[in-house]
C-alpha cells in the first residue's frame, strides 16, 4: 500500500496542537483545582464534546469498522452498545454521582461508604480497567503508524505511548476540555467526509454488491503480502500454498480466497444475524450488550469529566448531548466496514481488518490527489482518537496511583504515576498485537460492569449498601470478569460453551456481583452508614434547593 | 438551666413549643435539613419516584433494543427481510438504535426534571 505524501504531516500537525494546546493549557490553570474551577463556566454542548472527544477512541474509530468487515451484523452490537452506555449512565448516574461532589470512583466509595479499605479496592480495579483500555489504544496507534507509514508494528506503539506519556507527565494533557472538544469534531470530520466520497464512489462503480452471490473478487489488482505460511482455498476449490514474505498480485476481478487459520465470515454468515452455534451466539450477543450498557459508567475517564459540569441538572443535559454525539458518529464505522468487503478484501486475507478505515480511501478512490488527502485526513482522525483517549486514560489513572498508591498527591506523584502506567500499558501493548482492538476493549467493559456498575447503581439507589457488601460484590463479580479476561487474553484458545462463557462474561459476572452485594449487605445491616440519609438527600435533592 | 424554680422553666417550655410550632409550618425544608421523619419520607419520595422514571425507560430500552436478537433468532424472516435494498437488522442496529436512544434519554430529561420540580415545590410550598 503506498503511503499518501501528506499522512505524515497530517499526523504530525494533530499532535504537535495537541500538544500545543495543552502547553497553552498549562500556562493557564497550573493545578487540577484550578482547571476544575474554570470548567464550571463551560457549556454542556463543549462539555459533551469534550466527553465524546476522550470516549471515541482508537476501538471506536477503526476497532468497530474492522470487526464488522470481519463478523459483519452480529457485532453492530459494539457500536450500539457503546453508545447506549450514555443512556444507562444518564437514567442510573449522571446527575447524583455529580452532585455527591466525587471526582473519582475511589471518591465516591469513600464519600458514601466511609471506608479506606473500599476505597484501595476500587483503586486496584480502576488501574486495572485503566491500563486494560489503554493497551488497545497504544495497539491501535502501532497499527496506524506501521499502516500509512510501513514502519514496524512495535516501533509505533512505542513511539507513540512515549509521546503520550511524556505529554501527561508534563501535565500538558492534564484535563483540557477544549483540545478534546476539537478532536470529537476531528474525529467526525475525518470520518465523515471520506464517507460521503466513499458512497460517491460506490454509486459510480455501479453499485456492486456487499455480498455478491458469487463470492467476493478483488475490484482492483491488489497485492498482498503473506506474513505467515498459509493455505489459500479459492471458490473453485483449487489451493495453493504461500510462504511467509511471499508477495501475491490478484489481477481485478479475481476471487478473494479464504486464508487458512484467519477467521472470517463470508456471505449470508455475513449479512444475517447468528452465527453456526445458534444457542451461543445468542448467548455472547446478550453478553456483549450487558457489558457495553452497563459498562460505560464504570470507566474511570469517563466519570471524571462529569465532575466538570456546574451540577446534577447540568451533568444530565451533557449526559443526553453526549448520546447524540456519540450516536452521530457511529453511523459511520458500518459504512466503512461494509464498503471495505467491496474495496479492501485482501484485509479478510491477512487478517488486519482493523486497518480498513485507514486504506479504505486510497483503495476506492485510488491514488489521485482525493484519495491522498481522503487517506491523510482518516489517518489525522485515527491519530486524534487514540491521543485523546489514551491521555485521558493515562491521566485519570496516574491521578488515582498518584493520590491512592503513592498516597500523597503531589505532582511528582503524578508524573511517576504516569510513567508507571504508560510503561506498563506498553508492555501489554508489545505482547498481545494480535488481538482485534475491540474486543480488549469490549473485555474492560465487562470488568467495568461486573464491579463500578453495581457499586454505583446500588450505591446511589439502595441505603441498605454496606461497605462489606460493596467489597465483596466487587471482589466476586469483578473478579470473575478479570480471571476471565486473563484466560482470554493469556490462556489457550477456548472454544465451544467454555469460550462463550469466558470471552463474553458479562452475562454471567454481573448478576453474580449484584447477587453477591446485595447479599453481603443484608447479612451485615449493621455496617450501613449511619449518615446514609443526609447522603441519599444530597444525591437525589434537586440542585435548585442547594441541600 | 438545673434550676427548679417553676416559672422559668414554663416560660422556657412555651418558648420552644412556638419555636417548633413555627419550623413546622415555616417550611419543609427545614425538615429536609434537620433529618426529621417528615423529611426522610420527603426524601424516600422523591428517590423512589426517579428510580421507578429510570427503570420503567430501562424496560422499554430492553424489549426496544434487548429483544431484537430474540426476534432474529425466533423470527428469521424478520433478519432476511429488506427495505430499499438493505437487510432489516443493518437498519435497525446500524441506523435506527441511534435516534431511538437518543428519544428515550430526552424523555428521561423532560420527566425527571419534572419529578425534582414537583419536590421542590412541595418542599418550598408553605414559604408563599
Amino acid at each position: 500500500m503506498g503511503a499518501s505524501p501528506f499522512t505524515a504531516p497530517a499526523i504530525v500537525a494533530v499532535t504537535l496542537a495537541t500538544v500545543a494546546i495543552g502547553v497553552y493549557g498549562l500556562r493557564l490553570a497550573r493545578t487540577t483545582s484550578d482547571f476544575l474551577v474554570a470548567s464550571r463556566s463551560v457549556s454542556p454542548a463543549w462539555n459533551a464534546a469534550a466527553i465524546g472527544g476522550e470516549y471515541l477512541s482508537a476501538a471506536s474509530f477503526l476497532g468497530v469498522a474492522g470487526l464488522i468487515l470481519k463478523h459483519g451484523v452480529d457485532v453492530l452490537w459494539y457500536p450500539v452498545g457503546f453508545a447506549a452506555g450514555y443512556l444507562a449512565l444518564l437514567l442510573f448516574v449522571a446527575a447524583p454521582l455529580r452532585r455527591s461532589g466525587a471526582f473519582t470512583l475511589p471518591d465516591f466509595c469513600e464519600a458514601r461508604l466511609r471506608s479506606r479499605r473500599l476505597r484501595k479496592l476500587a483503586t486496584a480495579f480502576v488501574i486495572f480497567i485503566g491500563l486494560l483500555y489503554l493497551v488497545p489504544q497504544l495497539q491501535g496507534a502501532g497499527l496506524t503508524v506501521s499502516t500509512v507509514t510501513g514502519a514496524p508494528y512495535e516501533l509505533g506503539a512505542l513511539l507513540v505511548g512515549a509521546v503520550v506519556t511524556a505529554n501527561v507527565a508534563l501535565g500538558g494533557m492534564r484535563s483540557i476540555t477544549f483540545v478534546q472538544a476539537f478532536q470529537y469534531w476531528l474525529k467526525l470530520t475525518a470520518l465523515a467526509v471520506p464517507a460521503v466520497f466513499l458512497a460517491l464512489q460506490w454509486q459510480a462503480d455501479g453499485r456492486p454488491a456487499v455480498t455478491p452471490p458469487e463470492g467476493m473478487t478483488f475490484m482492483r489488482t491488489t497485492t498482498v503480502v503473506a506474513e505467515h505460511a498459509a493455505t489459500l482455498t479459492f471458490p473453485d476449490r483449487s489451493t495453493m500454498e504461500v510462504r511467509a514474505g511471499e508477495a501475491l498480485t490478484f489481477p481485478a476481478g479475481t476471487p478473494v480466497p479464504k486464508v487458512s487459520g484467519v477467521a472470517s465470515t463470508g456471505g449470508f454468515d455475513w449479512l444475517l444475524p447468528g452465527d453456526d452455534s445458534e444457542d451461543r451466539g445468542l448467548f455472547a450477543t446478550y453478553s456483549l450488550i450487558l457489558a457495553t450498557f452497563l459498562g460505560t459508567m464504570g470507566l474511570p475517564h469517563v466519570l471524571v469529566r462529569f465532575y466538570t459540569n456546574p451540577d446534577g441538572t447540568a451533568a444530565r443535559r451533557t449526559t443526553l448531548v453526549v448520546l447524540g454525539l456519540v450516536g452521530m458518529f457511529y453511523l459511520f464505522p458500518t459504512l466503512y466496514g461494509a464498503l471495505g468487503r467491496i474495496y479492501t478484501p485482501q484485509l479478510l486475507l491477512t487478517g488486519r481488518t482493523d486497518a480498513v478505515v485507514l486504506l479504505l480511501p486510497g483503495a476506492a478512490l485510488g491514488g489521485g490527489l482525493a484519495g491522498q488527502l481522503l487517506a491523510a485526513l482518516v489517518a489525522a482522525g485515527a491519530f486524534a482518537a487514540f491521543l485523546s483517549s489514551s491521555s485521558g486514560l493515562l491521566t485519570s489513572v496516574a491521578g488515582v496511583i498518584s493520590t491512592d498508591v503513592l498516597s500523597r498527591g503531589s505532582v511528582r506523584d503524578f508524573r511517576l504515576g504516569a510513567m508507571a502506567a504508560g510503561t506498563m500499558a506498553l508492555v501489554l501493548a508489545l505482547n498481545v498485537s494480535g488481538l482485534d482492538v475491540s474486543r480488549v476493549v469490549g473485555l474492560a467493559f465487562a470488568v467495568a460492569a461486573s464491579s463500578f456498575c453495581p457499586l454505583l447503581v446500588l450505591g446511589i439507589w439502595w441505603r441498605g449498601l454496606t461497605d462489606v457488601g460493596a467489597a465483596a460484590g466487587i471482589l466476586v463479580g469483578g473478579g470473575a470478569a478479570v480471571a476471565a479476561v486473563l484466560v482470554t487474553v493469556l490462556g489457550p484458545p477456548l472454544s465451544g460453551w467454555p469460550g462463550a462463557l469466558v470471552t463474553q462474561p458479562a452475562a454471567w459476572s454481573v448478576p453474580l456481583a449484584f447477587t453477591v452485594m446485595i447479599g453481603v449487605s443484608l447479612s451485615t445491616r449493621a455496617r450501613a452508614p449511619v449518615d446514609v440519609g443526609r447522603t441519599m438527600l444530597r444525591l437525589h435533592a434537586p440542585d435548585a434547593l442547594r441541600m | 438551666m438545673t434550676a427548679p424554680s417553676a416559672s422559668p422553666v414554663r416560660v422556657r417550655v412555651v418558648l420552644a413549643e412556638a419555636a417548633r410550632q413555627r419550623a413546622v409550618l415555616g417550611s419543609a425544608r427545614a425538615e429536609l435539613a434537620e433529618q426529621t421523619q417528615v423529611g426522610d419520607a420527603l426524601v424516600r419520595g422523591l428517590v423512589r419516584a426517579q428510580l421507578g422514571l429510570a427503570l420503567r425507560l430501562s424496560f422499554v430500552v430492553a424489549v426496544g433494543l434487548g429483544g431484537l436478537p430474540l426476534l432474529f433468532v425466533v423470527a428469521p424472516a424478520v433478519a432476511r427481510a429488506t427495505f430499499l435494498g438493505v437487510n432489516l437488522p443493518w437498519l435497525l442496529l446500524g441506523v435506527a438504535a441511534y435516534p431511538f436512544l437518543l428519544g428515550v434519554g430526552f424523555a428521561y430529561l423532560r420527566l425527571a426534571e419534572r419529578n425534582e420540580q414537583d419536590f421542590t415545590e412541595l418542599v418550598q410550598r408553605p414559604e408563599r
